[in-house]
């Protein structure tokens, strides 16, 4: 090679300041903060204490905030069954008052589509604003849809700072923290499960659930994106969640997908089982089926 | 001659056919003697019985037992019975002999707080549901101690079919659409 043509050689000065400005960048990144799975033991026990101290102050009652890890061996999964479910909302509500959810402006994750008999599940001709005086109504039936917890999860790919993601039991989880509020995620969610909170949300002091996870039900701030996390809370501490335990007709079961005895494999290879959407390839982990 | 002989054993096969039947040896009988094992036991709570009715026998001890299928006048007014009413009364399943029991149909003794037994002599894939946890409401822990409710907790067993109830609020449309 033409010894006139090589670059200019990196002088001493030149390296060395280059490698002191990466040397202050990574000690940079590195004392910034840091996303929930990187964070040591102390740190994380810190956060947690930070928030649990804020939300004490705020709300004026004791709150936890915890950040109970998945359990070995468990994939949580849920059924539905649309042969009881009446469309009365219990599930909603009762969400609603354990997830700690907006009331004004109103956020709830669980929508119930009403459907016409005639029509089948057609999304286009189902309406979540149906108010009768009594239900089920005649010629209906009622689809409720909260987060499908998809193995192949599209919201969990398009966010651009990694703060949403599947917990290793099957969990689709967010970090309010890291959650920058573009809602990408909502654009790619195909069952509108996911939910911004375009204002401040309010939660009556009394009608606080204290027992929260970091990763589910804590109080959320504005301008982030929130959904269903099965309860973490509570199923992660071995209960139902609570739409479950509220259902009044029993259309509603949760268990472990990997346990061959429990409620949810029965349901699998018993009934007639769907899931929405088949199609797009989503593979949720929340089972329609016909309990009759 | 052969139709002949070929009629022949054709009758005395028929013939011999239900005497065949009848020799066989009857099956084992169904009902079993004393309550069902512990294993089929399932942890309910109590039943939901109308206050002050329980023990029945507290009147229907004193009282002679009228098999005759009638309107009741005197007591249990309140009860209308919309469960398959056109074949079924109060002793197809309340034990006539202690009404603190019911009875299957093979006339086994079953005690309240084991009624799924009897609501599964017809709802036999019910009872395999509810078993397996399906059927019916759930509480409790999904990996450890299950809340399990009796059939009459939720079905009135004399009016098993739900009421409407009135639904909550429905959701709040997006603003723009107002």
């Amino acid at each position: 090679m033409d010894p006139e043509k090589r670059p200019p050689p990196v002088s001493r000065r030149q390296f060395a300041s280059v490698a002191a400005a990466a040397a202050a960048g990574f000690i940079l990144t590195a004392c910034g903060p840091k996303r929930l799975r990187e964070l040591s033991r102390e740190r994380l026990a810190a956060l947690l204490e930070d928030l649990e101290k804020d939300y004490t102050k705020r709300f004026g009652t004791a709150v936890v905030v915890a950040d109970t890890p998945p359990i070995e061996g468990v994939t949580f999964a849920y059924a539905l069954d649309l042969s009881r479910c009446i469309g009365c909302r219990r599930c909603v509500y009762a969400c609603v008052e354990e997830n700690n959810q907006s009331r004004d402006p109103e956020v709830q994750w669980i929508r119930v589509l009403g459907m016409n008999k005639e029509k089948g599940i057609d999304f286009s001709e189902s309406d979540p604003y149906y108010q009768p005086a009594e239900v089920p109504e005649e010629g209906h039936f009622y689809v409720p849809v909260a987060c499908q917890q998809c193995r192949n999860a599209p919201c969990t790919k398009v966010c651009p700072t990694g703060a949403t993601w599947t917990e290793p039991d099957g969990i689709v989880v967010i970090d309010y923290d890291w959650c920058v509020g573009c809602r990408y995620c909502m654009a790619a969610c195909p069952y509108g499960a996911r939910h911004f909170n375009w204002a401040e949300p309010t939660i009556p002091r009394d009608h606080l659930n204290t027992k929260t996870h970091y990763l589910g039900n804590r109080p959320r701030p504005k301008g982030v994106v929130e959904k269903c996390t099965f309860c973490i809370q509570r199923v992660r501490a071995g209960r139902y969640p609570a739409c479950v335990e509220v259902c009044p007709v029993g259309a509603r079961k949760f268990g472990n997908l990997l346990d061959p005895k429990s409620e949810i494999r029965y349901v699998i290879e018993n009934k007639r089982v769907l899931v929405l959407k088949e199609e797009l390839n989503t593979m949720p982990k929340f089972f329609y089926f016909y309990g009759t | 001659m052969r139709w002949l002989y070929v009629m022949a054993l054709a009758l005395v096969a028929s013939a011999a056919a239900p005497v065949a039947l009848a020799q066989h040896p009857s099956p084992a009988p169904l009902p079993r003697a004393g309550p069902p094992p512990a294993e089929e036991r399932v942890e309910v709570p109590p039943p939901p019985f109308t206050d002050g009715i329980f023990p029945c026998t507290s009147c229907h001890a004193s009282l002679k037992v009228n098999r005759v299928r009638r309107p009741l006048a005197d007591m249990h007014g309140d009860i209308v019975l919309t469960h398959d009413e056109q074949h079924r009364w109060c002793l197809d399943c309340h034990d006539p002999d202690n009404r603190d029991w019911l009875h299957l149909a093979s006339g086994e003794k079953v005690p309240f707080e084991q009624s799924y037994l009897l609501c599964g002599q017809c709802h036999g894939e019910k009872l395999r549901d509810w078993r397996a946890g399906v059927h019916g409401r759930r509480t409790g822990e999904w990996n450890g101690h299950k809340g399990y409710l009796l059939c009459a907790h939720c079905h009135n067993p004399h009016q098993p079919r739900f009421r409407a109830v009135t639904p909550k609020p429905a959701p709040a449309r997006p603003s723009a659409a107002k």
